[in-house]
C-alpha cells in the first residue's frame, strides 16, 4: 500500500472558493424560463375541520396561474407520504398523510391550498386571499393527557393517539433493582428543537408534459430517496425522474425526507405545465419543517453504595406530532443506547410514541443519541452525588473496558478506550485545580459547577444485518470511480455533502488509494442523473459507509491497473508492485508507469485478451457493523443565583472518531455540533400554547439561535482508536459534539446549584427557570 | 405602481423599474442577477443578506430597493478585486470559517465592514461586530479565528494560520 | 415573506411629508431607517398603504447643544449617535444605549426618530426620554415625553405629525444602563437606566410595561437617602411586566429589583 500523504492532512477545502465569493448554487439560485412560483396556504390552527375553501378571490388576483386544493392533487399524487420502520417495525398505527389536508388539518402549518403565480410576490398576495372556513377542534398537546383513554383525538379518524408502544427488555430488571443498595428516579425532558438549517427548504420542479419526464431541484440530504418516493407518487419511473441538489445550506436531519411541498410543487408543475418554484420562508419553516427531540424520559437507576451501577429502567414518551415523520421511530434508538458507556446487569426500556397536534418530529443532529447520553449521564451524576463519590470516579468504575463489547441489547461496540479520553479531558481542564477553585468560590457565595459527559454513540448506518428487520432495507452506500483517458478521476457517490466537506475529504481518500494527484480527483454528488443509488448523508455515515464504498471502487481500479501494468511490462501480475500510484516490476522501480499512463492504455488498442476497455469501477459497501465514536466533554460554568444567568467558563472536549482524514474538518464538525448541544441546554425550545396549540416563538426573533457572543471557546483534543469495522479505521464525527454537549452543560449547572440542594435542571436552563428553582430551594 | 430606481452595484450603475415593495435583496438577486446574497429569515435576525450601502453594512432584506436609490451597493460578488480575494474571504477559506456556506456571504460582508471600522478588534469587539449574523454549522469558532486572521493580514502581519496549504498537493500530515 | 403593496414617496421637506401623509390618508406611514417597520411589514403585521420616506429631508440628522439642552435630530442613526462627540460629552447614556441597539447592520439604518415614533416600550431611548423629561419635537410642536407614551406602540403623535428631533436636558452626571437579555443582539428582557442629575437620580425602565416607565418610587426612595438595595426594593410599583416566551412576569419583577440595585451600584462606583 502506498505511504499515506493526503489522509490525515489539514488541507483547505475545495468547496470554498465559490462559496466565499457568492457563486454557490443554492436552491433559490435555480431559475428556469417560464418558471411560476408556489405559495402554500397553511392552517393557522393546530387542529381544525376544513368546512370549505373559497379560491375565487385568489384566482382573480394579479398574476395567478392556479389555486389548487387537496381534491386537485388527488389523482396526480398517488398514495401517502412514506413512513419507515426505523426502530419500531410494529407500530400500533400508521395513519396516511397526504401532502395536503382535505377535510381536517392536524397541525399549525399543514398545507390546505397552494397558489401558483407568475412571481413570488403575486403568489404571496393571492395566498392571503384564499378564504378557508375552519371549525377549530380541540388541540391535543400534552403527551400524558393524549395517552389517557377518552382524550380528544389528534385526528378524528383515529382510534386513539398512540403511534407505538414498544418494550426493550434486557435482563432481569426486577431482580437487579431488588438487590441494589438504592434506586433514584428522575423525569428528564428533551424539549422540541427547531433544526434551523440557515438555508430554508425549497424546490424547483420541471415536469415535461407528454414525455412523463421530470427534474426536481431540491434542498435535501437524500436526493435518491426523494427520487424514489416523489417519482413513485407521481408515476414517473426513476429513469425519467432526476433529482438534483446542488449546494445545500445545512440540514441537521431536517432535510432527510421527502416533504409535502416536493410532491405539491412537482404535481403543480404537471398540472400547470410550467416549472414551479417554492422557497420556504423562515416563519413558514418553523411550522412546516420537521422538529427534533420532543421527548420525556422517566428514568430509574439502581446502584450500590460503592458506586457500582446495576440497572436502568426508563420510559420514553416521544411526541410524534400529528403524523409520523418518515423516520419518526428513529429516536427510539435512545432505548438501545440508554446504558451509555457503562456495564449494566439489566436494562429495561419502553418507548411510547404519542401523536399531538404539532409538526412531526424526525431526526435532528444526533437523533436519539443525545437523548440517551443525556439520560444516562444525568443519572450517573445523581448516583455520584447520592454516595458522595466524584462523578469521574463513578464513571471510571463502570466503564466498559474490553472491546469489542456486546451491550445489553446485543449491539457490539467496535473499539474504545473511555478512560483514556476522560483522563485526557481531565488533564486538559486541570480538574483538581478546578475543584479546588470551586470550593474557594463557594465559600465566597459564588456558584460554579463542573459537568462531565462521557459518551459513546452509534453511527455509520448501517449494516444490512442490523437494518434488514426494517422492511428489508440495507443502508449501504455507493460509489463509481472512473479514470479518464488522460488520468483525471471522476468519483460519483450516493451520499450528499451539505457542509461536511466531502468534496475535499473524499478526494483525499481517492488520491491516496489510487496514488494520483489530489487535484486530479473530482467528486460528484447530489444529482441522481450521474450518481449511483445511495441513501444520502445523515447519521454520521458518509465516511464510514460512503468513504468505504469509494475505497472499494479504488481497489477495483488498482486491481485492473495492475493487470494493465503486467501486460505492458510483459510480467506476471504477481510481480507488479504498486507504490504511490507508480506501477513497476519488482526490483525495477526506475521503469514505472503511473496510473494516467495505464488509464490511457485502458482505452486504447492492444489490451490483454478478454479485458474490457476503460478503467472504472462501481461499488456498494455494506458495513459489517456500526461504528462507535466516543469521548469525554467537561464543562465549567458559573451561575448567578440572583438572575439565574449561566456563564460557561471552560469547555473541554476529547473526542475519538478513529482515524482522521482531515483534522480541520473534524474539528469544524465538533465545533458546530457542540454549539448545537450547548444551545439546546441553554437557549432553544419550540414553545406552544398548551391550550390552543399555537406556536409562541414562530420567528427567528423569538426562537433563540445563539450568536457568536454566547458561545464559549471550544478546547478540543482527540485520542485515536481506529475502528476495526472498516479498512479506513474511521468512525463518524458529524453528530458527536451534539450528542455529548447538552448534558455536559446541564451537569455543570446542576453541580453549581448543589449547595441549594437542587438535584436536576431541565433544558433549556433559562435564567427564569434557574431562578425559580433556586427560589424554591431557598424556601 | 412601479418606480424607477437608479443605483450603483459593485461599481456598475444601473436603472430599473420596480415595485416600491421590492426588497433590496430581491432586487439584487432577481433583477440584477446577483445570487450571492442570501435570505435566511424574515425578521432581520440572521444577517445572511448583509451587503454594504455606501460602505456601511446593512441587512438587505430590511431595506426596500427604492430606499437605496442613488446609493452605491457592494455585494459579496464585488468584494474580491481583479481576481484577488479580499483578506476576509481568504481568511474564511484558510481558517475553515464555513461549512455549508449559506450564511458565509453575509458574514464576510459584515466582517469586512467591521475591520474597516476597527482594523484590530478584540474578541469582544468581534463578537459585537458580528452579533447580527447567525451561523448554524461552525459554532462560530473558526469565524472568529478567521476575522482575527484577516485583521492580522490586513495590518501587514502574517495571517497566522495553522498549516495554510493553498497548494494542497504539498500538504503535510498534521502531527498531534 | 413579502410585504403588502404600498405607494412610496420621498419628500424633500417636512412640510411636503405632512401633505403627503394627508394625501395618502390614515394608513400611510412615515419610514426612516425602517428597521422595526419593515420586518413587521414582511410578516404582514403592518400593512401601510403608503410609505413616506423622510431620509432625504435635510437638517434632521444634526445634534445641537443649546443652553442646558441637547437636541438630537430624528434622522440621527444609532451609528451616528455612537460616534457623535457632542453626545458623548452631553448625553453619554444615549451613546451607551446606542451601542447596544440591535447589531451593526441595524445601527447603520435605524434612527432615534424611528424609535421614538414607534413608541415601543422595548426601545431603549424611550425610557431615557421619559426619565430625563425630554421633549419630542415635531413639525407641529413639542410633546413632553412624560405625556407622550399612551399605550403599547401608541403615542400622542397625530397621523400627519413627523418627529424632527428629541430635546434632552444635558445630563453629564453618573449613569449606568443594564440591558438584560439572553442573546447579545436581543431586545431587553428588562432594561434599567439610572442617571444622576444634579443631586437627584433618575431611573428608567425598558420593556417592563406596555409603555416605557419611569422609576418614580425608586427615585423617591433615593431622594430620601435610601441605599441602592433599599431603593431598588421600591421598583415594583414602577413596573408592570407580563410573561412572554422569554421569561415569566414574576421573574421579570425579581430581575428588575436585582438589576436596579446593581445598576445603581455600578453608576455610583463609576464616580
Amino acid at each position: 500500500m502506498a505511504v499515506t500523504s493526503m489522509i490525515g492532512a489539514r488541507i483547505q477545502r475545495r468547496e470554498d472558493p465559490k462559496l466565499i465569493t457568492g457563486h454557490g448554487n443554492f436552491i433559490d439560485d435555480v431559475n428556469l424560463v417560464n418558471m411560476a412560483h408556489m405559495s402554500v396556504v397553511r392552517s393557522p390552527h393546530a387542529h381544525a375541520r376544513i368546512r370549505s375553501i373559497d379560491t375565487s378571490r385568489a384566482l382573480a388576483s394579479k398574476g395567478v396561474v392556479a389555486v389548487l386544493v387537496a381534491a386537485d392533487f388527488k389523482g396526480v399524487i398517488l398514495g401517502a407520504l412514506p413512513v419507515t420502520n426505523s426502530f419500531v417495525a410494529d407500530k400500533k398505527q400508521v395513519p396516511d398523510q397526504f401532502p395536503i389536508a382535505a377535510e381536517e388539518a392536524a397541525y399549525q402549518g399543514e398545507p390546505v391550498a397552494v397558489v401558483i403565480a407568475d412571481d413570488r410576490y403575486a403568489a404571496d398576495d393571492a395566498a392571503q386571499l384564499v378564504d378557508v372556513d375552519y371549525e377549530p377542534l380541540p388541540a391535543v398537546m400534552d403527551l400524558e393527557k393524549a395517552m389517557a383513554p377518552g382524550s380528544p383525538l389528534v385526528k378524528s379518524d383515529r382510534p386513539d393517539n398512540i403511534g407505538w408502544d414498544a418494550a426493550f427488555p434486557a435482563g432481569d430488571i426486577d431482580a437487579v433493582f431488588a438487590e441494589a443498595d438504592f434506586v433514584l428516579k428522575e423525569r428528564i425532558t428533551q424539549q422540541r428543537m427547531f433544526p434551523t438549517a440557515m438555508e430554508t427548504r425549497g424546490c424547483v420542479a420541471d415536469y415535461i408534459p407528454y414525455d412523463n419526464r421530470c427534474t426536481l431541484w431540491t434542498s435535501t440530504q437524500v436526493p435518491h430517496f426523494i427520487r424514489l418516493f416523489v417519482g413513485g407518487a407521481l408515476g414517473v419511473p426513476e429513469s425519467q425522474f432526476r433529482v438534483v441538489s446542488h449546494d445545500v445550506g445545512g440540514g441537521f436531519g431536517a432535510k432527510l425526507r421527502p416533504y409535502p411541498e416536493e410532491y405539491l410543487a412537482t404535481a403543480a408543475s404537471k398540472i400547470c405545465e410550467r416549472p414551479v418554484k417554492w422557497i420556504e420562508d423562515r416563519t413558514e419553516s418553523l411550522q412546516a419543517t420537521t422538529q427534533g427531540r420532543g421527548q420525556i424520559f422517566d428514568v430509574e437507576i439502581a446502584a450500590n453504595r460503592d458506586g457500582t451501577l446495576l440497572g436502568l429502567k426508563f420510559t420514553q414518551l416521544l411526541d410524534i406530532g400529528a403524523y409520523h415523520g418518515v423516520f419518526s421511530a428513529f429516536q427510539v434508538v435512545a432505548c438501545l443506547l440508554g446504558g451509555g458507556c457503562y456495564e449494566w446487569k439489566a436494562i429495561n426500556a419502553r418507548s411510547i410514541g404519542v401523536f399531538t397536534n404539532r409538526m412531526s418530529t424526525d431526526p435532528y443532529r444526533g437523533a436519539g443519541r443525545p437523548e440517551a447520553t443525556h439520560l444516562v449521564e444525568r443519572m450517573v451524576d445523581m448516583v455520584a452525588r447520592e454516595i458522595g463519590m466524584d462523578p469521574a470516579e463513578v464513571r471510571r468504575k463502570n466503564f466498559v473496558k474490553e472491546f469489542p463489547f456486546t451491550n445489553n441489547f446485543g449491539l457490539v461496540y467496535d473499539s474504545g478506550d473511555y478512560a483514556k479520553s476522560m483522563d485526557r479531558a481531565m488533564a486538559n481542564i486541570d480538574y483538581p485545580a478546578l475543584r479546588k477553585r470551586q470550593e474557594e468560590l463557594r465559600a465566597k457565595g459564588r456558584y460554579t459547577g463542573i459537568g462531565f459527559s462521557t459518551y459513546v454513540e452509534i453511527c455509520g448506518l448501517g449494516p444490512s444485518s442490523a437494518t434488514a428487520p426494517a422492511a428489508g432495507i440495507a443502508l449501504v452506500e455507493s460509489s463509481m470511480v472512473r479514470v479518464h483517458p488522460a488520468g483525471s478521476v471522476t468519483v460519483s457517490v450516493g451520499t450528499h455533502s451539505h457542509g461536511q466537506s466531502h468534496e475535499t475529504t473524499f478526494a483525499q481518500i481517492v488520491a491516496d488509494t489510487l496514488g494520483v494527484p489530489y487535484d486530479s480527483v473530482e467528486i460528484r454528488h447530489g444529482d441522481t442523473g450521474d450518481t449511483p443509488f445511495g441513501y444520502g448523508t445523515y447519521g454520521s455515515r458518509s465516511l464510514a459507509v460512503g468513504g468505504m464504498a469509494i475505497m472499494q471502487s479504488c481497489h477495483k481500479v488498482v486491481e485492473k491497473a495492475k493487470k494493465l501494468a503486467a501486460h505492458a511490462f510483459e510480467a506476471s501480475e504477481d510481480d507488479i508492485v504498486v507504490d504511490q500510484g507508480r506501477y513497476f516490476v519488482r526490483g525495477n522501480p526506475a521503469e514505472a508507469k503511473v496510473l494516467a499512463e495505464l488509464a490511457f492504455a485502458s482505452y486504447g488498442a492492444g489490451l490483454p485478451e478478454g479485458m474490457e476497455h476503460g478503467l472504472e469501477a462501481v461499488s456498494y459497501f455494506d458495513p459489517p457493523n456500526f461504528v462507535w465514536p466516543f469521548g469525554c466533554h467537561i464543562c465549567a460554568v458559573e451561575v448567578d443565583p440572583e438572575t439565574g444567568s449561566v456563564t460557561i467558563d471552560r469547555y473541554v472536549a476529547v473526542d475519538d472518531c478513529g482515524n482522521v482524514i482531515n483534522p480541520m474538518v473534524v474539528d469544524g464538525q465538533l465545533h458546530g455540533g457542540i454549539a448545537q448541544g450547548i444551545s439546546q441546554a441553554l437557549f432553544e425550545e419550540v414553545q406552544y400554547d398548551d391550550e390552543t396549540g399555537q406556536m409562541l416563538n414562530g420567528t427567528m426573533l423569538d426562537y433563540m439561535v445563539p450568536t457568536m457572543a454566547e458561545m464559549p471557546l471550544f478546547e478540543l483534543d482527540r485520542t485515536v482508536t481506529p475502528s476495526p469495522t472498516n479498512e479506513l479505521g474511521v468512525k463518524g464525527i458529524g453528530e458527536a459534539g451534539t450528542i455529548a454537549s447538552s448534558i455536559a452543560v446541564i451537569n455543570a449547572i446542576t453541580d453549581a446549584l448543589a449547595p441549594f440542594g437542587i438535584k436536576h435542571v431541565e433544558m433549556p436552563a433559562r435564567p427564569d427557570r434557574l431562578w425559580s428553582l433556586i427560589k424554591e430551594a431557598r424556601g | 405602481m412601479t418606480q424607477s430606481v437608479a443605483l450603483t452595484i459593485n461599481g456598475r450603475r444601473r436603472e430599473d423599474t420596480v415595485e416600491p415593495r421590492l426588497l433590496l435583496v430581491h432586487y439584487l438577486r432577481e433583477v440584477a442577477g446577483l445570487t450571492g446574497t442570501h435570505i435566511a429569515c424574515d425578521t432581520s435576525q440572521c444577517g445572511a443578506c448583509t451587503v454594504l450601502i455606501d460602505g456601511e453594512a446593512v441587512k438587505s432584506c430590511s431595506v426596500f430597493a427604492v430606499q437605496a436609490a442613488g446609493r452605491s451597493v457592494t455585494t459579496i460578488e464585488g468584494l474580491a478585486e481583479d481576481g484577488t480575494l479580499h483578506p476576509v474571504q481568504q481568511a474564511f477559506w484558510s481558517e475553515h470559517g464555513l461549512q455549508c456556506g449559506f450564511c458565509t456571504p453575509g458574514f464576510i460582508m459584515a466582517a469586512a465592514y467591521l475591520l474597516k471600522q476597527n482594523p484590530s478588534p478584540t474578541d469582544d469587539e468581534i463578537e459585537r461586530g458580528l452579533e447580527g449574523n447567525l451561523c448554524r454549522c461552525t459554532g462560530y469558532a473558526n469565524i472568529k479565528k478567521a476575522v482575527r486572521s484577516a485583521s492580522n493580514a490586513m495590518n501587514g502581519g502574517s495571517a497566522e494560520v495553522t498549516g495554510q496549504a493553498t497548494s494542497v498537493t504539498a500538504a503535510s500530515v498534521e502531527a498531534r | 415573506m413579502i410585504t403588502a403593496p404600498f405607494e412610496y414617496a420621498r419628500p424633500g421637506s417636512v412640510d411636503e411629508a405632512q401633505s403627503l401623509l394627508n394625501k395618502f390618508g390614515a394608513d400611510a406611514k412615515v419610514i426612516a431607517g425602517g428597521q422595526s417597520l419593515i420586518p413587521l411589514m414582511r410578516l404582514r403585521l403592518s400593512t401601510p398603504t403608503a410609505l413616506i420616506d423622510i431620509q432625504g429631508i435635510p437638517g434632521l440628522n444634526q445634534v445641537r447643544r443649546d443652553n442646558g439642552t441637547v437636541e438630537v435630530g430624528a434622522l440621527m442613526r444609532h451609528v451616528d449617535i455612537q460616534r457623535n462627540a457632542v453626545l458623548k460629552e452631553t448625553l453619554p447614556m444615549l451613546v451607551e444605549m446606542a451601542n447596544d441597539v440591535g447589531d451593526n447592520q441595524v445601527r447603520n439604518l435605524g434612527t432615534i426618530g424611528g424609535v421614538i415614533a414607534h413608541g415601543d416600550a422595548a426601545g431603549d431611548y424611550n425610557a431615557l426620554a421619559l426619565m430625563l423629561d425630554a421633549e419630542i419635537v415635531t413639525n407641529q410642536g413639542t410633546h413632553a415625553a412624560r405625556d407622550f407614551y399612551r399605550d403599547i406602540f401608541t403615542t400622542t403623535l397625530a397621523h400627519d405629525e413627523v418627529v424632527t428631533a428629541i430635546r434632552f436636558p444635558v445630563s453629564t452626571g453618573r449613569f449606568a444602563y443594564t440591558k438584560f437579555r439572553r442573546r447579545l443582539y436581543d431586545w431587553a428582557i428588562a432594561g434599567v437606566a439610572v442617571q444622576e442629575t444634579g443631586s437627584t437620580w433618575r431611573v428608567g425602565y425598558v420593556n417592563l410595561a406596555r409603555t416605557p416607565r419611569r422609576g418614580a418610587a425608586v427615585e423617591q426612595a433615593l431622594a430620601g437617602g435610601a441605599s441602592a438595595a433599599d431603593a431598588a426594593a421600591q421598583c415594583q410599583s414602577d413596573i408592570d411586566p407580563t410573561g412572554d416566551v422569554r421569561a415569566t412576569a414574576e421573574y421579570k419583577r425579581h430581575l428588575t429589583q436585582v438589576l436596579t440595585a446593581r445598576t445603581l451600584e455600578k453608576a455610583t462606583m463609576a464616580a
